[in-house]
């Protein structure tokens, strides 16, 4: 497929431009909070709390005053850091895992490195991010890494899987028959064509990570204040849902519409990458 | 009133024509044969006359099936006269059949589907229908799952399938390509039957003249979605009218040049090898129990000659080459090159393996789709301790492209931008580059059309002549291997059971299992007048 070719396709698919477009807002609201918000999010103006959108705030204040728009913004930056750190976790210890598993199938290797990966799969995700918080203490960077461990088995399998597959094609034995060894195989031959999927999957574990980064913070073990983060300010609102229901909307509609248009890239994606799909058209 | 009658046929899809003017007829009781490389519209045809279309398309013109009009049909009417009145046998029959269901149930969903019976009365006539394909009740009880039989038997329950109703055209799509020889000539015994037991029509799709040579009545030649010649077989193979038919038979048949002097000096020798695959355990504590695939093999390949191997499915020749090209070590016995051993000390032998190369079989699949042809080419460098760079490794990459009749330029261009046979050629120059001395051609003409494939040979000829090369030519189709080997071997469950002089073989076979094999093998007509 050529490079026009493949935009035109990604530009018919209206998944993947609806979900791009969500993604991209966001992510141009965190980048800008570095430079600007309308308004200083660690200073407090009691006598304007709980304010309804207005011409001043355009989506109202919290209840010490602070201009939720802005800090929407800077716990967009929080939530993506969070969930791409996390992500990038994933892919850089699973996918040499998955790799090396399917490499040598059938080893000892291959046996630890899928049992070891049952074992982790076999926990509930977010009690033992509660956990490994709850004892090196609350911060986004225990969040991270919390979030990262549960997101390498997740990379581990999928890359092992779609690299069985790749081992029996021919050009992986022209290039045994070349001399290579296993690893020089997977990185030159199996990692390329399981790009592909993996980047699919990528978007999916990013919104699965912004979806955990809230949950965290929501319970108080995530980003820790003054640094705004949504799912912190989702349990600071709960309280006040009745008198002051926008203090919840806006920050549960920001993780609800960017984990949305991540899910909507993803699928969009894997349509574009898969051409039995993109055969149909959409 | 023919049975089927095309008229005019065109078919478009997405505005492509696919089909231009097509008109063909089947009377009951009569095989036509639908002959025509890969493009050439034959299967379309086919799906055409089932109505079973792929999106956009748009077919004109007529389609007559026993009085109905199908063109003209809405959906639940073809649905009635699917599998009811048309039959249809595919190529693949691994994928034919759902794994998860008993051929039984299988074969008695057709006439469910159609007929207002009880599910007993079904299985009963799946049972006739399994029964008129020759599969047994004592063998092949309904309760068999596919994964249980072999390729044939499960190319059978896919005739009991098309049959269970009696349609009266039964559409044969390349039922016997992707089986083996003996059970290529048992099938096509098979359906033969069947139509003259049933006075069914039946429409032959195959790309192998010899298949339908004394199989068909009637023979369509078909090339780029037209029919170009079309008549009762014998006058089609005694006339010849349009050049396509002439050169396609004469491909069919082609015999390269080859300088056929006998040649002594050994350059393979392979002593007793033994490979024995560890199966896997079906109990705990069940002792390791083994499946011997290649069984005290023993042969020698001279500088310079071409040797083949002939077996079917399952025979071992795959692990045979594997054990020959140092990928897998073996459990007992020796194979040295040159008087060098493959493997020495477990680790393979860097020195034996930079001489020898390999063809695969899939034009598609043998090559990474993200590389472009040059590194593609140039794979095999990683085998020299000093491979050239910049400059000298463009004029390696060039020059190995233009020994197989490809441009240096194309080395910039990705693998999907090159047809089937230019594959075979880049995977051709891919074994050329490090100029080995032994090449083994696993199956590497098997995937191409004949006309392709008849250039394919020439150029191994000459390259043989050219490079001095040897090959060890391993294929299931004899009439590919008599053309382009001095010597050849029979293999059978891991053993090889004959061996001799191309032609000696081929004429007078010694061992029961090679004249089976040269018995069931079809053969093209000798070329009458014209």
């Amino acid at each position: 497929m050529t490079e026009t070719g493949f935009l035109r396709a990604a530009l018919r698919s209206r998944s993947l431009v609806l979900g791009a477009v969500l993604t991209a807002v966001f992510v141009l609201a965190a980048v800008v909070s570095f430079l600007w918000v309308p308004h200083d999010v660690a200073m407090l103006d009691i006598p304007n709390r709980m304010k309804g959108p207005d011409g001043m705030h355009p989506l109202g204040t919290d209840h010490f005053g602070r201009d939720i728009l802005s800090m929407v913004m800077v716990g967009a930056r929080t939530s993506i850091a969070v969930a791409v750190v996390a992500v990038g976790i994933g892919m850089v210890l699973g996918v040499p895992l998955g790799l090396a598993a399917a490499a040598r199938k059938g080893s000892l290797l291959d046996e630890v490195i899928m049992r070891g990966n049952d074992l982790v799969f076999a926990f509930p995700s977010l009690l033992i991010a509660i956990m490994i918080t709850a004892v090196f203490g609350a911060s986004a960077l225990n969040a991270i890494i919390a979030i990262g461990i549960f997101n390498i088995p997740v990379f581990a399998r999928l890359t092992r899987g779609a690299a069985l597959s790749l081992w029996t094609r021919d050009y992986v034995m022209a290039a045994r028959v070349a001399g290579k060894g296993a690893a020089r195989i997977s990185f030159e031959h199996i990692l390329p064509n399981v790009t592909n999927l993996l980047i699919v999957q990528g978007t999916i574990q990013f919104s699965l990570g912004i979806l955990a980064e809230a949950a965290l913070s929501y319970v108080g073990l995530g980003a820790q204040p003054p640094l705004p983060s949504w799912g912190r300010m989702l349990a600071d609102s709960q309280t006040m849902i009745s008198i002051a229901p926008h203090m919840a909307i806006f920050p549960g509609l920001a993780i609800l519409l960017t984990v949305l248009g991540l899910n909507l890239m993803g699928d969009g994606l894997r349509d574009l990458f898969d051409p039995k799909i993109r055969r149909v058209g959409r | 009133m023919s049975l089927l009658e095309i008229e005019g046929l065109d078919l478009d899809i997405h505005g492509e024509a696919i089909l231009k003017d097509v008109s063909l007829a089947v009377q009951p009781g009569q095989i036509v044969g639908v002959i025509g490389e890969s493009g050439s519209g034959k299967s379309m045809t086919a799906f055409s006359v089932m109505q079973l279309l792929p999106d956009g398309a748009v077919c004109r013109g007529r389609v007559t099936l026993g009085g109905h009009e199908m063109l003209a049909l809405p959906e639940p009417s073809l649905c009635r006269l699917r599998g009811n009145e048309v039959g249809m046998v595919f190529q693949e029959p691994m994928t034919a059949l759902n794994p998860i269901q008993p051929i039984g149930a299988q074969v008695a969903e057709t006439v469910l589907i159609h007929e207002d019976v009880s599910r007993a009365e079904a299985m009963a006539r799946a049972r006739k229908a399994l029964e008129r394909c020759e599969l047994p009740e004592a063998k092949f009880p309904l309760s068999r799952y596919p994964h249980e039989l072999s390729g044939g038997q499960r190319q059978r329950v896919v005739i009991a399938m098309a049959i269970a109703l009696r349609p009266k055209l039964l559409i044969a799509d390349e039922p016997t390509t992707a089986l083996d020889v003996t059970t290529q000539a048992q099938i096509l015994r098979l359906l033969r039957r069947l139509v003259d037991e049933d006075g069914m029509g039946c429409m032959l799709i195959t790309h192998d003249l010899a298949v339908v040579a004394d199989m068909a009545h009637e023979i369509v030649i078909m090339r780029q979605g037209e029919v170009v010649e079309a008549g009762p077989t014998g006058r089609v193979f005694d006339e010849m009218r349009h050049p396509y038919t002439r050169a396609l038979f004469e491909a069919s048949g082609h015999q390269p040049e080859r300088d056929e002097t006998p040649r002594d000096v050994p350059l393979l020798q392979v002593r007793d090898v033994v490979r024995d695959y560890a199966l896997p355990r079906t109990r705990l504590f069940a002792p390791q129990e083994h499946f011997r695939a290649v069984n005290g093999v023993s042969f020698e390949i001279a500088k310079g000659e071409s040797l083949g191997l002939v077996g079917e499915s399952g025979c071992g020749k795959s692990t045979l080459t594997r054990a020959i090209l140092g990928l897998e070590e073996v459990q007992s016995g020796e194979i040295l090159l040159d008087g060098e051993p493959v493997f020495t000390g477990h680790r393979p032998n860097r020195d034996v393996r930079r001489r020898m190369q390999v063809v695969f079989q899939d034009p598609f699949g043998s090559f990474n789709p993200r590389w472009k042809v040059g590194p593609l080419v140039a794979e095999p460098f990683h085998l020299l301790d000093d491979p050239p760079n910049g400059a000298d490794r463009d004029r390696a990459i060039a020059e190995a492209l233009e020994s197989v009749g490809l441009a240096p330029e194309d080395r910039l261009k990705y693998i999907h931008e090159f047809s089937g046979g230019q594959r075979q050629r880049i995977a051709i120059a891919r074994a050329l580059i490090i100029k080995p001395e032994l090449i083994i051609l696993d199956e590497a003409v098997s995937a191409l059309d004949v006309s392709i494939r008849a250039q394919i040979l020439d150029l191994l000829a000459d390259l043989s002549a050219r490079f001095g090369l040897t090959y060890l030519f391993i294929s299931h189709d004899l009439s590919v291997v008599r053309t382009i080997t001095d010597r050849v071997m029979v293999m059978q469950a891991g053993e090889i059971v004959e061996e001799g002089p191309t032609a000696l073989v081929f004429d007078a076979p010694q061992h029961d299992y090679t004249k089976t094999l040269i018995a069931a093998a079809p053969v093209l007509p000798e070329r009458g007048a014209a």
